[in-house]
């Protein structure tokens, strides 16, 4: 009878509950044991030395990747196959620290028929070149799974081909920024010496390089801007593009007509420094988190195969594309049901919290109707398909054209707006300096109403917001707020309705709290109680587990799991029963929260009621919230919580429960009709459909690298209470922007007072257009850190 | 004077050279992940320390 010790797992880092010492070392479960003695025979013990227990629990996983003995399936995850090497890529999500990177570029050593493995750390995924004669994909899968690196393979794998990676952008920039550096060296000279003997000699040649430069600038790092520009003009809408383009085009005519008839140097050195600053902003706001996906689908959440069972009653795996009505489909424990069908074997148990919101698992007779999302808790099921996997309830919220819709289209940006206005003062500033001079001056005109085109041109207005908002997503990435792009926080500081979905945004997974009534246990039953749930994996033990106070180990003499039933179990002379109401022997009470039920020596005890933990802080957070925004609470659960959730809210909060998929798409499409902005706060699959709808869909997530559907930011659930300070900063960003177009317009007034006078000499613009673009750069990196350390603070 | 040609198609010749460069590695996949080689890096040293046996050593960078 031993205290249980608090030590850590030397593999996994866990507190060891049940102690195995090996090599000296402890550690926390056999599998934990099983990957070390791998290694140590292997000399890879190295592992441990780049990190402290790095390394996780090996999963049982017995059979759960048959299907990767299939031609076809390892067809699709195969990037590259000439008979004898293949090379696939797997996500494996535990990839985490430096030991990782370690063991896993190592494999070589494990199975020599890995030739080689190279880690992408951002992405998470591992490239692994084997000898395909030898060495199967099932069996590089099988040995990762064993050393606790299981890969994630799921429908979403279900594409042929390399995705071809988009890096125009760098090769944009690095033509742009190539171009500007050499323009500035040969225009250098002019800048100063004017009418100097070797210079007026080679000058030619010095500006023909220029133009030669200047080309590739113009019409393939710059082009997008053009393009930009006549999509907006085409839909009546003078975006921020069309007076850049506009100035990206008269720069370079006049430099080239300057050129053409000796007239001057041109603006050359200008032009290529403006495209490459606008592209520079472009790349800093590309913030993108590799590891993270915001356009995940039921694809991601399904898997790619599963067990069918043909008429000999032979197991087969097959495509989850390939289910047929009328398929006999084998599911196991913690599997997923692919599709809508009927239980026809075994004792179903089906976890729906991802699917409809409900937060305890259903169990199911057989004939019963199973719907696809599902996740099977307890044992081996049969059950037939009756649709096939597009067609079945869950994936058919997809077809919803909601959700081809592209969320930026009806929104108009700060910098869009600005630009209309802009767009017209510079032009009617233009046009009447031009007059202007034709009476003044006529030789003149032609020169002021190019150059006010050009020093107008809204290179600081359009950096603005890049790097503000670019700045701000690294910040909330650091604070574990990940942002798809910056857009969304934009839209974010215009949001006016706030709505949160209940089961696992504003409830944790993690913990629920368990109230007791009944008669009292005695210590020696508690004891027994205890231990018990020790044995027992059910989820619901469990919970209740972690909430008993802390017992000696005892050993029970007798011990037996009823699957969808409870546990039984014996001590010395007190047996003790805990489970369902029927099992224990109970009345069976009709209540809408789950209960368990405990008997000893046959008498009948009590119940645990469990209510949902809500997370830390969700009072605060609302009464935080009330004074600015109207909040809902838009439920799939029943009503069971109804009363503590009333309690705990503010008292104008809505509360909307048994609320279907659909059933909140429509509601926030309906209130946005009304001219709600609608911030969406959900976690589940459920909850895809309203988090496309809404103006920003945030889904809260437990551990960012498992799934979380399409959205358009990701928040850690440990940050939830600090959403009200996110949105706060959000709308700092939008002042930041603000004044820095005071400061883009003060640069433009003096640039313009130059070319309105017809003194624009290419020396100003070179000078004038890369210290507004420096220093707006400057200003909205040093004022949106100052958001964010206050942000960080608390 | 007219060395200035020359000077300038070498100068000319040797960016170009290297902005060739740069795209091939752009290409390549060098810029996909800036992470991972940053950690790689330091192992090589501590693994021929570990193991004494470089015969085994079949990584390929």
């Amino acid at each position: 009878m031993d205290q249980i010790k608090q030590t850590s797992c030397y593999h996994c880092g866990d507190e060891c509950k049940t102690e195995i010492s090996f090599d000296d070392k402890t550690f926390c479960c056999n599998g934990c044991k099983t990957v070390y003695e791998i290694f140590s025979e292997n000399d890879l013990t190295c592992y441990y030395d780049l990190e402290a227990a790095p390394g996780s629990i090996p999963k049982e996983i017995e059979g759960k990747y048959d299907f990767l003995s299939q031609k076809n399936i390892i067809e699709k995850l195969t990037e590259f196959d000439d008979g004898n090497t293949q090379i696939a890529t797997l996500y494996i999500p535990h990839i985490h620290c430096s030991s990782c990177i370690w063991i896993l570029e190592n494999l070589n050593k494990l199975n020599p028929n890995i030739t080689s493995s190279q880690v992408n750390f951002g992405k998470k995924t591992i490239r692994v070149t084997y000898k395909s004669e030898t060495c199967s994909l099932k069996d590089v899968v099988l040995l990762l799974s064993s050393i606790g690196y299981e890969p994630y393979i799921s429908l979403d794998d279900f594409k042929t081909g390399n995705q071809n990676v988009n890096r125009s952008l760098i090769y944009k920039l690095g033509i742009a920024g190539f171009a500007f550096g050499n323009v500035m060296f040969l225009s250098f000279p002019e800048y100063f010496e004017v009418g100097e003997f070797w210079l007026e000699q080679y000058k030619h040649l010095f500006r023909w390089l220029m133009f030669a430069f200047s080309l590739p600038v113009v019409f393939y790092a710059g082009r997008d801007y053009f393009v930009s520009a006549y999509k907006g003009l085409r839909s009546n809408l003078l975006n921020i593009d069309v007076p850049i383009a506009l100035g990206i085009a008269v720069l370079f005519l006049r430099s080239t007509v300057e050129i053409l008839f000796d007239l001057g140097s041109g603006f050359f050195d200008s032009l290529t420094g403006l495209v490459f600053f606008l592209l520079l902003g472009k790349f800093f706001q590309q913030k993108t988190y590799t590891f993270l996906s915001f356009e995940r689908d039921y694809k991601s959440y399904f898997p790619i195969a599963i067990t069918k069972i043909n008429s000999k009653g032979n197991e087969t795996p097959i495509q989850v594309y390939d289910i047929e009505k009328g398929d006999r489909l084998l599911i196991r424990n913690e599997e997923l049901i692919p599709v809508d069908g009927i239980l026809i074997n075994g004792k179903a148990k089906i976890d729906y919290s991802f699917v409809t919101g409900e937060s305890e698992s259903v169990s199911k007779q057989s004939g019963d109707k199973l719907f696809a999302g599902g996740k099977q808790t307890s044992g081996v099921i049969e059950m037939e398909a009756i649709k096939s996997v597009e067609q079945s309830y869950l994936t058919q919220l997809w077809s919803n054209d909601v959700f081809s819709k592209n969320k930026e289209d009806g929104f108009t940006t700060l910098t869009n707006t600005i630009s209309k206005r802009f767009t017209y003062i510079v032009l009617s500033i233009a046009i009447i300096s031009t007059t202007f001079w034709l009476f003044v001056d006529a030789s003149k005109a032609m020169n002021v109403f190019t150059a006010v085109l050009i020093i107008a041109c809204p290179c600081a207005i359009a950096l603005s917001a890049p790097f503000t908002f670019g700045n701000l997503l690294r910040i909330f990435g650091k604070l574990k707020f990940y942002v798809k792009n910056a857009s969304v926080i934009e839209q974010l500081a215009a949001i006016n309705t706030i709505i949160f979905d209940k089961t696992g945004t504003i409830t944790s997974n993690k913990s629920s709290s368990a109230n007791y009534d009944g008669i009292a246990l005695t210590p020696s039953e508690e004891l027994l109680l205890k231990n018990t749930l020790r044995g027992s994996n059910h989820p619901l033990s469990r919970t209740l587990y972690d909430i008993l106070e802390e017992h000696n180990i005892i050993t029970l003499n007798h011990f037996e799991e009823h699957l969808g039933k409870g546990i039984e179990a014996t001590h010395n002379n007190e047996h003790i029963k805990i489970g369902s109401a029927s099992f224990v022997g109970a009345k069976e009470t009709s209540v809408l929260n789950t209960t368990v039920h405990i008997s000893t020596n046959n008498q009948y005890k009590g119940k645990y009621t469990f209510y949902n933990s809500y997370r830390k802080g969700l009072s605060k957070l609302f009464n935080k919230l009330k004074k600015h925004y109207d909040l809902v609470i838009l439920s799939g659960d029943n009503e069971g919580e109804f009363e503590n959730l009333k309690k705990l809210l503010p008292s104008k909060t809505k509360l909307i429960f048994n609320q279907r998929p659909d059933d909140k798409l429509e509601y926030i499409k309906y209130h946005q009709t009304e001219g709600a902005k609608v911030l969406m706060i959900g976690d589940g699959l459920n909850d895809a459909g309203a988090l496309a709808q809404s103006n920003v869909g945030i889904a809260i997530s437990e551990n960012v690298n498992v799934f979380s559907p399409a959205c358009d930011a990701i928040l850690d659930a440990s940050k939830f209470n600090q959403l009200y300070k996110f949105i706060k900063a959000s709308k700092r960003a939008i002042t930041i922007i603000k004044w820095s177009f005071v400061l883009s317009f003060i640069y433009n007034i003096i640039g313009l007072y130059f070319a309105v006078t017809g003194q624009l000499a290419p020396v100003v613009a070179a000078i004038l257009m890369p210290l507004s673009s420096i220093s707006i750069v400057v200003f909205t990196t040093i004022a949106t850190n100052i958001v964010g350390r206050k942000l960080s603070k608390s | 004077m007219s060395v200035i040609y020359i000077l300038l198609s070498i100068s000319i010749i040797v960016a170009i050279f290297f902005f060739i460069a740069f795209i091939t590695a752009v290409k390549s996949g060098q810029y996909d992940d800036s992470y991972t080689p940053s950690v790689r890096m330091l192992f090589e040293d501590e693994l021929v320390k570990e193991q004494p046996k470089p015969s085994i050593k079949t990584k390929q960078d």
